[in-house]
């Protein structure tokens, strides 16, 4: 699985670290009352704090501070009962106070880990250094007007955690499963959407090299507000076969902060570190440490939700799906909860093959998600017992899953409306192979010399004739007693 | 009592109200009388008379003679330009928040006006509460209503300068200030009037034009001590929207004037005799020691080690705090703006233009000392020495009750004294900055007059909300003094 380029010198490995933005279900922004709803006309959701009017004070939002908590939480992570928020100091149009209200040295959440999924059952344990809260900033609009920028700060204050992992990764592929990883964890716990595609969850990528063997940490650059895991793959890749051809020319890299151009699948400088601000931080004399108990965080740790590692770990061992089967279901919290609906008394391995091979490439060919799903847990259930119970085989549950996508009746319905009801009187079975067997003297003949696969043929055959409705296992066991006495 | 309305305490007018003496209307009528002769003093940036009479009036029309008003009721007042007032011009005293009218009401100012306080308008003051003398503001120069002996226009001290002037000069019967290293009271001594910084977290700061937020506190300045008492009740209590406000309940401050310091025990700090100080302060401070030993107090020589740190220690801190907290002026949502042909172009047009010098000094020590590579030498430095200042204090707590220094090392200076020389104008703060620096409440009070006649105050240090005992031992000692000289200004008219 390892992740080498060849350059003119030497192979070279790649060093990855990502900072990724959530920002955090509630219902208010992290310091004021103003409503976090996406969407919204221009400066709707602002409050006195938020336009950076004179005097006005931050106050904490407890419902902010109970999510990070849960996320260090699912994130395996130390847990700090007292951290600091500071002023990050610099000037921007969309940045009301003139600084950003984050925390730098005494974060919320200390070290953690994210398990990623590397194809069947190899996992990778990557180190998350950090989680701390910081406000968003609000946003500068320079398409509105000729000679004038607009400012809406409806996204200013908001709250964002921003989830800083070890230079642990060491491919583009370890960097995108990091980050479905990732949204996975905090859509499971509630406390982010993961909408990259809407600005909820997004990433900075720190990329350097070194040659295949060193242990240094070379100069890195950083790609910005990166919006979706291809993207952030695509940065990596790039990246890293720039600092490669540098290195190979004799040149140095310079640390600089670089705009991923997703229109061609390149970065450029945006700014060196010469360039850099100074942000002097410091502890913001507004706002006291944020102290809580150990009450406090065990009230929480008592609501987390089974998390997907569990959850996987679980499918496999009471289920007994394969560790594979197990990790795709539970990638997508929806996903998993619709497979425990439809395995609900029934067979799990059969629900899953269902849910994997058949629901999903349908999903996947009509851009939907599990919650768009045109058949429901309890309808893909029932054709699944429809199978169970012998009324239909696995192949005419093929067909009756295409007509309901049709016609949006329930397999019942289907299978008596177009009598696709398993053929099962032996009686009738016997009839068709009887006839296959008098119409094929010559394959008879070659199955009782030894040629016993071609018994497959015949229960094709038999298969056809009855418009796939026969039992195939009653067929089989007829034709082999009939054939081989 | 004084036949002026205007020149009456809250408590005298508190009781000439509540027996029907006089209206509201009345007394808020002389005071804008009042106000009108005293505009050569420059003490009120915005007048507000209509919306004060509106107020009065309907200050009177509450009252149910019935002894339940609350102490503020009626009582005209002037609000330091620093809170912010619905729907009045604030400016805190400076260029860049011009034409600027909040929609809120500060939480202090609301206090006061839910308690029936009337706002005559809001008072001049050094541009974002930065100064020592009140000559930093945009609006001009305050005067203060005491002329020195050569006729010589004074300053009022600052940055309550205006507060303490449209006090001294009888043109309100009190008024708010904030006092961030010494601004409350430092002006109070220069306008013989009382001055009070309550502990940090008694008062609410929502509202206030931020300068220094880890100091910054609002307070009383009134003239006497009884008014002080009753018009902090008025002011303080915790308030949800400020972080750093107390929970503490607010006790009764008037009740806590019982004239009784037998066995109190004050101390008098070493340190505070510095090399310098004018003979007279000593003369004025040993003195304030024995009226308190007369009256009981039992007098402790105590050592308060890391005061000469202080001022240099403030000046990291203080700075500091206000570079990040005036970076919202930018001019992009409210106040001036100065147009340029790039966003940073507009910033540093407006905040060249809106700022004036004096807050720009500050803004550039407060960002050079967070810098990188000067944070660990500076500021966190200066953090570690205000620990030890507070812990001097705690100290000094074991064997004593309060503390008794002076307020400042001067009487009222000339305008256009110490201007050149930033460092001289603050080390007017010399003996106000340390309270600050641990948050204590500090109370200054007129005891007596320099030789040129002008009014000198002592200061009195408590522990931290323990605001009863330093006025218990304020109002002994006010007694004592029994500070009756009048300023020139006040005399003339």
């Amino acid at each position: 699985m390892s992740y080498i380029l060849q350059g003119e010198t030497c192979e070279w490995e790649v060093v990855i670290g990502l900072e990724v933005h959530c920002q955090v279900v509630s219902n208010a922004k992290l310091f004021s009352g103003a409503s976090t709803d996406f969407g919204g006309e221009p400066n709707d959701h602002v409050d006195l704090l938020d336009a950076g009017l004179p005097g006005m004070l931050p106050v904490i939002n407890e419902v902010c501070v109970e999510q990070a908590v849960r996320t260090g939480l699912g994130l395996k992570a130390q847990i700090n009962n007292r951290s600091v928020f500071s002023r990050k100091n610099y000037f921007y149009a969309d940045m009301p106070f003139g600084y950003q209200i984050t925390q730098f040295d005494q974060p919320i959440v200390g070290e953690g880990t994210i398990v990623l999924e590397l194809g069947e059952g190899h996992y990778r344990e990557v180190g998350v250094e950090r989680l701390h809260l910081e406000t968003d900033a609000g946003k500068s609009m320079h398409d509105q007007h000729p000679t004038k920028s607009f400012i809406d700060l409806n996204r200013a204050g908001v709250a964002l955690m921003e989830i800083v992992s070890k230079p642990d990764l060491r491919s583009p592929e370890e960097v995108g499963a990091y980050l479905r990883k990732l949204r996975s964890i905090v859509r499971y716990l509630g406390t982010c959407d993961g909408n990259m595609d809407e600005g909820s969850m997004r990433c900075d990528v720190n990329v350097s090299v070194r040659p295949v063997g060193s242990e240094e940490l070379r100069t890195r650059c950083e790609m910005k507000n990166v919006n979706s895991v291809r993207f952030a793959m695509q940065a990596v890749e790039y990246e890293a076969q720039r600092h490669i051809e540098i290195y190979d020319e004799g040149g140095e890299i310079k640390q600089e902060t670089r705009l991923f151009d997703s229109s061609n699948g390149t970065t450029r400088s945006m700014r060196s570190k010469e360039e850099a601000h100074d942000y002097r931080y410091f502890p913001d004399p507004d706002l006291p440490p944020l102290v809580f108990s150990d009450e406090f965080v065990e009230q929480i740790r008592a609501t987390l939700p089974e998390l997907p590692d569990e959850r996987r770990e679980r499918y496999v061992s009471d289920y007994g799906l394969s560790e594979y089967d197990a990790g795709i279901l539970v990638a997508e919290k929806d996903n998993a909860v619709y497979f425990e609906e439809v395995a609900k008394g029934r067979d799990a391995k059969l629900a899953a093959n269902w849910i994997i091979s058949t629901l999903f490439g349908l999903l996947k060919k009509e851009g939907k998600s599990i919650s768009e799903s045109p058949i429901s847990a309890d309808r893909l259930g029932k054709l699944l017992d429809l199978i169970s119970n012998d009324t239909i085989s696995g192949r005419i549950a093929k067909d009756v899953f295409e007509m309901m996508i049709e016609t949006g009746n329930d397999p019942e319905t289907i299978v008596e409306e177009k009598g696709l009801k398993q053929i099962t009187d032996t009686g009738a079975i016997e009839g068709a192979v009887d006839e296959i067997i008098a119409a094929n003297p010559d394959k008879v003949a070659e199955v009782q010399g030894g040629k016993e696969q071609l018994i497959g043929w015949f229960v094709g055959q038999v298969m056809k004739a009855t418009q796939g409705k026969a039992n195939p296992g009653a067929v089989n066991g007829m034709l082999k007693k009939k054939l081989l006495g | 009592m004084s036949n002026k309305l205007n020149q009456l305490t809250i408590s005298e007018a508190r009781d000439g109200l509540e027996k029907g003496d006089f209206t509201s209307v009345e007394l808020t009528e002389s005071c804008i009388g009042a106000m009108e002769k005293a505009r050569g003093l420059n003490a009120y940036i915005t007048e507000t008379p209509e919306l004060a009479l509106e107020r009065a009036k309907a200050s009177d029309e509450r009252r149910s003679g019935d002894g339940a008003a609350s102490g503020m009721e009626g009582i005209p007042i002037a609000v330091k330009d620093l809170f912010c007032t619905e729907g009045v011009l604030t400016t805190a005293g400076s260029h860049i928040l011009d034409g600027y009218k909040p929609v809120y009401e500060s939480t202090v100012s609301n206090n006061l006006r839910q308690g029936g306080a009337v706002m005559l308008g809001k008072a001049n003051l050094d541009e974002f509460a930065m100064g020592s003398a009140n000559i930093t503001s945009y609006y001009g120069n305050v005067i203060n209503p005491w002329k020195a002996t050569d006729g010589k226009d004074l300053v009022p001290g600052g940055s309550s300068g205006g507060s303490a002037a449209a006090v001294a000069s009888h043109t309100c019967l009190a008024a708010t200030g904030t006092d961030t290293g010494g601004s409350i009271r430092q002006p109070a001594s220069f306008c013989g009037i009382v001055g009070m910084k309550p502990t940090y977290g008694r008062c609410s700061r929502w509202g206030i034009v931020a300068f220094a937020s880890s100091l910054d506190q609002a307070g009383p300045m009134t003239k006497t001590v009884r008014d002080s008492a009753i018009m902090l009740n008025s002011m303080a209590g915790h308030d949800p929207k400020d972080s750093t406000s107390s929970p503490k309940a607010t006790p009764n401050f008037e009740a806590a004037l019982t004239g009784d310091i037998k066995g109190l025990r004050v101390g008098i700090p070493a340190e505070y005799k510095m090399d310098g100080t004018p003979e007279e302060i000593v003369k004025l401070w040993d003195q304030g020691t024995q009226w308190l030993k007369d009256a009981g107090a039992e007098i402790v020589d105590i050592s308060l080690p890391h005061t000469k740190y202080a001022l240099a220690t403030y000046y990291i801190v203080a700075p500091a705090e206000a570079s990040a907290n005036l970076a919202r002026y930018d001019g992009v949502r409210y106040g001036l703006r100065v147009d340029g042909e790039s966003l940073d172009d507009m910033y540093m047009n407006t905040r060249g233009e809106g700022f004036g010098k004096e807050v720009q000094r500050r803004i550039l020590m407060g960002a050079y000392v967070l810098s990188a590579g000067y944070y660990d030498a500076y500021y966190k430095k200066a953090q570690q020495v205000r620990t030890l200042i507070s812990k001097d204090f705690n100290d000094a707590y074991e064997k004593v009750d309060v503390i008794l220094t002076p307020t400042a090392p001067s009487a009222a200076f000339a305008i256009g004294e110490k201007m050149d020389d930033p460092i001289a104008m603050y080390l007017n703060d010399v003996f106000t900055v340390p309270t600050s620096m641990a948050g204590l409440p500090g109370i200054s009070l007129p005891a007596g007059l320099s030789s040129s006649g002008l009014p000198l105050g002592l200061q009195l240090i408590g522990r931290a909300f323990d605001e009863e005992t330093l006025y218990r031992a304020a109002g002994v000692l006010e007694t004592a003094a029994n500070f009756s000289a009048v300023p020139a200004f006040v005399e003339g008219a």
